[in-house]
């Protein structure tokens, strides 16, 4: 390959990149309105009604209002590791969304192992945590991260195998390949939210838990811990780390269509749906899903810490566990297994 | 130079700087931060030689979960930097004759590398022969549960063996300790919860 074209394939890997941050990004502040619309809705109140009519240009206010504050940096922080931690949960969360297929061939990189790439990355999301929590040089800051970092570890655990099973249905890592999959002729009851229910439901609370949403938001716990690993962030720091977490909440609703309600596939596949272009189904069904999540933020109550464990190491790892022996025995005796 | 040879040198290099950096550092949590710094490099230039698969477990197993603990532990550890500094001298003559062996090694390996590149090659397993139509993953799976399916049960037993011993090791049942019983809550029902007393008028219960 010689150079210009490779230049060619990087500049249109940049503005491809750019495109889909920048849709994103908008996208995210309207998700983030409706989450506090959504929360306002079920307690009566009115929420953010201001700024624009219907209040639509919040988060663009309060964008604005992040950004010209002063960022205070305390005295006993460890300065590089404290501007570091914002920065590599942003970056983190939006690297995930290179794999993405948002529509049939929409994706940045459609690589092969494309399900452990999310995982991988979404695993070192914890680190934007940990350093946080250990740079402010403060002990509520500090308190937040311990818990955060075992909480997302525990979780992914279960997480992994829910993904599993789908995979053993696939019979590919590739996320294209398993939103095709589900591509039958039973329509919408032929994705795997059916086929492997409770796995959806391990998987939609594990996915709360990996994102430290409630009611498992314990690492920012304000009635114990003041806000958590972000007590000692102001400003724009402060907004990266509120952007990361948004961005992996998309990513882990993204994740829930791929997997279990069947990517950019329409319900069922004639004409009047199968007109609608598949990213718009794509986008519908990551607003079902975040619907879900503001929902139970809304209306459950915050775990005790000792509850999060026992859920998450004693009711989804031994759940999962035997989800994925009895899904691979059934495929092998069914001889359903894909790559037969 | 082509992209493949820039993003070795890129991914290499940062590597070796960080390695380096683990060793230099004064404080023992930027010292794991390079490590972690490190593996992902590695986990780069396993993706350059197109073991995707492996790149991504290392940064999954690695990374993400065992670095994490490091980082854990290394956190709650109040490290008396100047008592660590005491023992430097003592232990230098051990580290340094721990030094020249791996490097008398690492020359040894690749002088027979240059001088007879046949038998360093051998010590690799080959490839099983299906080839381009079969994916890492695929690729992976079909030697480690067919051909080593012994050794890959021997690990899993090490490695279950190992948990029970944590377990054995941390489990502790500490008198006094209430304990939440979930199933104990939920078969909770109106008459084991509550009394029904008819109170007799100005009296009380």
């Amino acid at each position: 390959m010689d150079t210009s074209s490779w230049v060619f394939i990087l500049l249109l890997t940049i503005g491809k990149s750019l495109l889909l941050i920048a849709a994103l990004l908008i996208f995210i502040a309207y998700i983030l309105l409706a989450d506090r619309k959504i929360w306002a809705a079920v307690q009566l109140r009115r929420g953010p009604n201001v700024v624009g009519p219907w209040g639509l240009l919040q988060s663009f206010a309060d964008l604005l209002k992040f950004v010209i504050k002063e960022p205070v940096i305390p005295a006993g922080a460890n300065k590089g590791v404290f501007l570091l931690a914002p920065l590599v949960t942003t970056v983190l969360a939006l690297a995930a969304w290179a794999v993405i297929p948002v529509a049939d061939g929409w994706a940045i990189a459609d690589i092969n192992v494309g399900i452990l790439y999310i995982f991988a990355i979404s695993s070192l999301g914890v680190y934007g945590i940990i350093m946080g929590g250990w740079a402010s040089n403060s002990k509520y800051p500090f308190l937040g991260a311990l818990r955060s970092a075992a909480q997302m570890v525990s979780y992914e655990v279960s997480i992994g195998f829910v993904i599993i099973t789908v995979l053993l249905c696939v019979g590919s890592l590739n996320l294209s390949d398993i939103v095709e999959a589900q591509d039958g002729r039973f329509g919408l009851f032929g994705w795997f939210w059916l086929p492997l229910f409770p796995m959806f439901v391990i998987f939609f609370i594990s996915a709360l838990a990996e994102t430290n949403r409630p009611p498992f938001d314990l690492p920012e716990a304000e009635s114990e811990l003041v806000a958590g690993f972000m007590v000692e962030y102001s400003s724009t720091p402060y907004l990266l780390f509120m952007l990361g977490e948004y961005v992996a909440i998309m990513t882990m609703c993204a994740l829930m269509t791929i997997l279990f309600l069947g990517g950019w596939l329409p319900p069922f596949n004639i004409p009047p749906l199968s007109w609608v272009p598949g990213i718009i189904w794509f986008v519908l069904k990551m607003c079902l899903v975040f619907f879900m999540f503001a929902m139970v933020k809304a209306f459950v109550p915050r775990y005790r810490y000792d509850q999060l464990m026992r859920l998450g190491w004693k009711v989804f790892l031994p759940l999962s566990l035997a989800m994925v022996v009895i899904v691979a025995g059934v495929l092998q005796f069914t001889g359903w297994a894909p790559g037969h | 130079m082509n992209a493949a040879a820039a993003f070795f040198y890129l991914f290499s290099g940062v590597a070796i700087a960080s390695a380096f950096l683990v060793v230099a550092s004064r404080n023992p949590v930027h010292s794991v931060l390079f490590l972690i710094l490190t593996f992902v490099n590695a986990a780069g230039l396993f993706l350059l030689m197109g073991a995707e698969f492996l790149a991504m477990l290392l940064i999954v197993v690695y990374v993400g979960a065992v670095m994490v603990l490091f980082l854990f532990v290394v956190m709650m550890l109040d490290v008396d930097f100047a008592e660590l500094r005491q023992g430097f001298q003592s232990y230098l003559p051990l580290g340094a004759v721990l030094a020249g062996v791996l490097l008398v090694e690492l020359v040894g390996f690749v002088a027979f590398y240059l001088v007879e590149p046949g038998t360093v090659k051998q010590a690799a397993p080959a490839a099983p022969a299906a080839g381009a139509l079969l994916t890492n993953t695929e690729a992976l799976g079909r030697v480690l549960y067919t051909q080593y399916v012994y050794y890959f049960q021997a690990a899993g037993l090490v490695l279950l063996v190992a948990m029970i011993g944590a377990i054995v090791l941390t489990l502790r049942h500490k008198a006094g300790v209430k304990r939440q019983n979930i199933a104990d809550q939920v078969a909770r029902t109106k008459a084991t919860a509550m009394e029904v007393k008819k109170v007799p008028f100005r009296q009380g219960v």
